[in-house]
């Protein structure tokens, strides 16, 4: 089974978010980038994929230089090999008619996305890679397990979860839960060691246009001070009469 | 030309989201001058769709939409925009509509913004505000392509009542067998669900353990709330995954998020900003969860909980 396992290379989850050039860019000063979480989960669940099923594990990002140090850290973990598709990311639509075509290229069996990046939070790109690819596509994946061609999924539904049974080729939006926290990965020495040695391609992007794009952005209005509330029925009383939502 | 919107159904009835978009939908075809048309499937009545605009719509029973697969209800909606000429088709964020959108953007090659807040800021170019960054953030997206898909963020626009007639047509395109099957569904049904919840009562560490969220349980009950918690919580396995709320949990979009023994670390705030009012209940006057807050009580939750149970019941008594 060939496994490809889609990441994007976003700011640290304790980052704070501040932009630059009269608020057109993302301010990158300071800012640590890591492995999208969601994609740090699947990563962990395609190891599992290779040393128990013997399944060759690719990993690949579209954007600039700069995501390669986030490759290797997923080369680190336990990655064979990486590729980059040399484009800015900015748009869903145009990452992920890249990824199609590096799908299309390594015919790769099955592909995991994350249900959503924390930074665009568009969570677009594994259903419309899905669609370009048109392969089967299951999303908030919390388990997969695979025997030959067929898959069994476990997914996420609003107030619960469902069993889905579907076959490869098979793309999925997977997200927390899909390994426990305590079996993530922390890259140790050797693994480091060995990641300089293991393949990074760098790969042209395909011809494609972008269908979106992010003019400015703007930080939410500053809010005004809590209110600090010394018994619970002053508090009733103002989520009552003030707040009006009780 | 129109504007379509798909108003997602379960077990016939319309869900808050579905009523949502009708509204929004509405407003965007007053904005563009063009017409509303809503698309659907099972469901039996459609006042509340027609009591917040929609003029027509196009409703599906088909036996090929019984499926899990997604594909299927893509292929549903693509077929209403293409039957309607659609400029702009809309969908909530549902775990559904978060599913199916992306898909249909692909098929229409429309381009595509989740986590729309709010109705366009202009039509011409076409630039809508959405949630970006986990909520850090708002970024004003130019969809640049002649057909758009829009995601519109939960309880980000609110309700608009335009009542009007409608006109139910039967609407059977035909469609392709799934190709993914449903072995079995786990789904509290007596217990509301965080997607769909006004209220949710929230709990952290600060709760010490598991066993200790009978008052959670308490004070959900009384204010017919979600219940929800912080990350750790739901690592410990004190809570199921299905509660955590943040970053890569679910986003919290109530009018009410009550944080109980949850300090407010930014990634647990990044799930809960598009809450409109939060209490905190903490010991630690420091806790940077106060700063995200509208309303605070410093102090014990094992004394201030129960207390709050017990009022409430009596508020509710006297209030209906
Ligand atoms: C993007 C998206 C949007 C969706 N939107 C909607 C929506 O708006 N509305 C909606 O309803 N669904 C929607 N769904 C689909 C939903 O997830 C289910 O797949 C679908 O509703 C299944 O229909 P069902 O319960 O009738 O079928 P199943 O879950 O397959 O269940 C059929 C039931 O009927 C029972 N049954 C079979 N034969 C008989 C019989 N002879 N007598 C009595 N009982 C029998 C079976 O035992 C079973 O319990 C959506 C799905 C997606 C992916
Ligand atoms: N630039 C990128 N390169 C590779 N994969 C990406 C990229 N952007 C998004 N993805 C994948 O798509 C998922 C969802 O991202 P998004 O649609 O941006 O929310 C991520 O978790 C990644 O798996």
């Amino acid at each position: 089974m060939k496994i490809l396992v889609c990441i994007s290379s976003v700011p640290d989850t304790t980052s704070k978010i501040n932009f630059t050039d009269n608020d057109t860019k993302f301010d990158t000063n300071g800012v640590q980038f890591v492995i999208n979480p969601h994609d740090e989960y699947s990563l962990t669940r395609a190891m599992w994929f290779k040393e128990k099923q013997g399944a060759s594990l690719t990993v690949v990002s579209v954007g600039n230089q700069s995501v390669e140090t986030t490759l290797r850290k997923a080369l680190a973990i336990g990655a064979d090999d990486a590729i980059r598709i040399n484009a800015e990311a900015t748009d869903g639509y145009f990452v992920a008619q890249q990824l199609a075509a590096v799908v299309k290229n390594g015919n790769y069996d099955l592909v995991i996305a994350g249900r959503e990046s924390i930074d665009y939070n568009g969570g677009m790109v594994p259903g419309m890679l899905a669609t370009l690819l048109n392969y089967n596509f299951v999303n908030a994946v919390t388990g997969i397990e695979i025997t030959e061609n067929k898959a069994v999924v476990t997914r996420e539904i609003d107030g619960g979860k469902e069993v889905l049974e579907t076959e490869l080729p098979l793309v999925v939006g997977s997200q927390k839960g899909i390994v426990r926290e305590e079996e993530l990965r922390i890259p140790n020495m050797r693994g480091i060691m060995m990641a300089r040695k293991k393949p990074l391609n760098v790969a042209e992007p395909i011809s494609a246009e972008a269908a979106t794009e992010a003019q400015n952005f703007e930080k939410p209005a500053v809010k005004s001070a809590c209110k600090m509330v010394d018994n619970v029925d002053e508090l009733i009383d103002l989520l009552h009469n003030e707040a009006k939502v009780i | 030309m129109s504007i379509l919107v798909f108003a997602e159904s379960s077990e016939g009835k319309f869900k808050k989201v579905a009523l949502e978009v009708t509204s929004y939908g509405k407003k965007l075809a007053e904005q563009l001058d063009t017409n509303l048309v809503v698309v659907s499937a099972f469901a039996e009545n459609t006042d509340p769709l027609a009591k917040h605009g929609a003029e027509r719509i196009l409703m599906g029973n088909s036996d090929a939409l019984k499926t899990s697969d997604v594909a299927i209800w893509a292929d549903f909606i693509v077929a209403a925009a293409n039957q309607e000429n659609a400029e702009v088709v809309i969908i909530d964020s549902s775990s559904n509509g978060a599913y199916v959108a992306p898909l249909v953007a692909a098929k229409l090659q429309a381009g595509f913004t989740s986590n729309v807040v709010a109705l366009p800021l202009s039509t011409s170019p076409f630039v809508v505000k959405r949630n970006a960054f986990s909520t850090k953030a708002f970024s004003k997206t130019e969809i640049k392509t002649s057909k758009k898909v829009i995601g519109l963020a939960k309880n980000s626009f609110g309700l608009f009542e335009s009542p009007v007639q409608s006109n139910v047509e039967d609407f059977s395109p035909d469609l392709g067998v799934g190709k993914i099957k449903r072995t079995s569904v786990d789904k509290a049904t007596d217990e509301v669900s965080i997607a769909d919840a006004e209220i949710i009562v929230a709990g952290g560490r600060g709760l010490k353990s598991g066993d200790n969220w009978g008052m959670i349980e308490d004070l959900a009950e009384v204010l017919g709330a979600a219940k929800a918690c912080s990350k750790p919580v739901s690592d410990l396995g004190w809570r199921p995954h299905t509660e955590h709320v943040g970053q890569t949990g679910k986003q919290a979009a109530t009018n009410l998020y009550i944080a109980i023994g949850i300090s407010g670390a930014i990634q647990h705030l990044a799930g809960v900003n598009s809450s409109k009012v939060k209490v905190v209940i903490n010991t630690d006057e420091e806790a940077p969860f106060f700063k995200a807050a509208e309303y605070g009580i410093v102090g014990d939750a094992f004394e201030i909980v129960p207390k709050l149970v017990e009022k409430l019941k009596e508020f509710k008594a006297e209030n209906g």
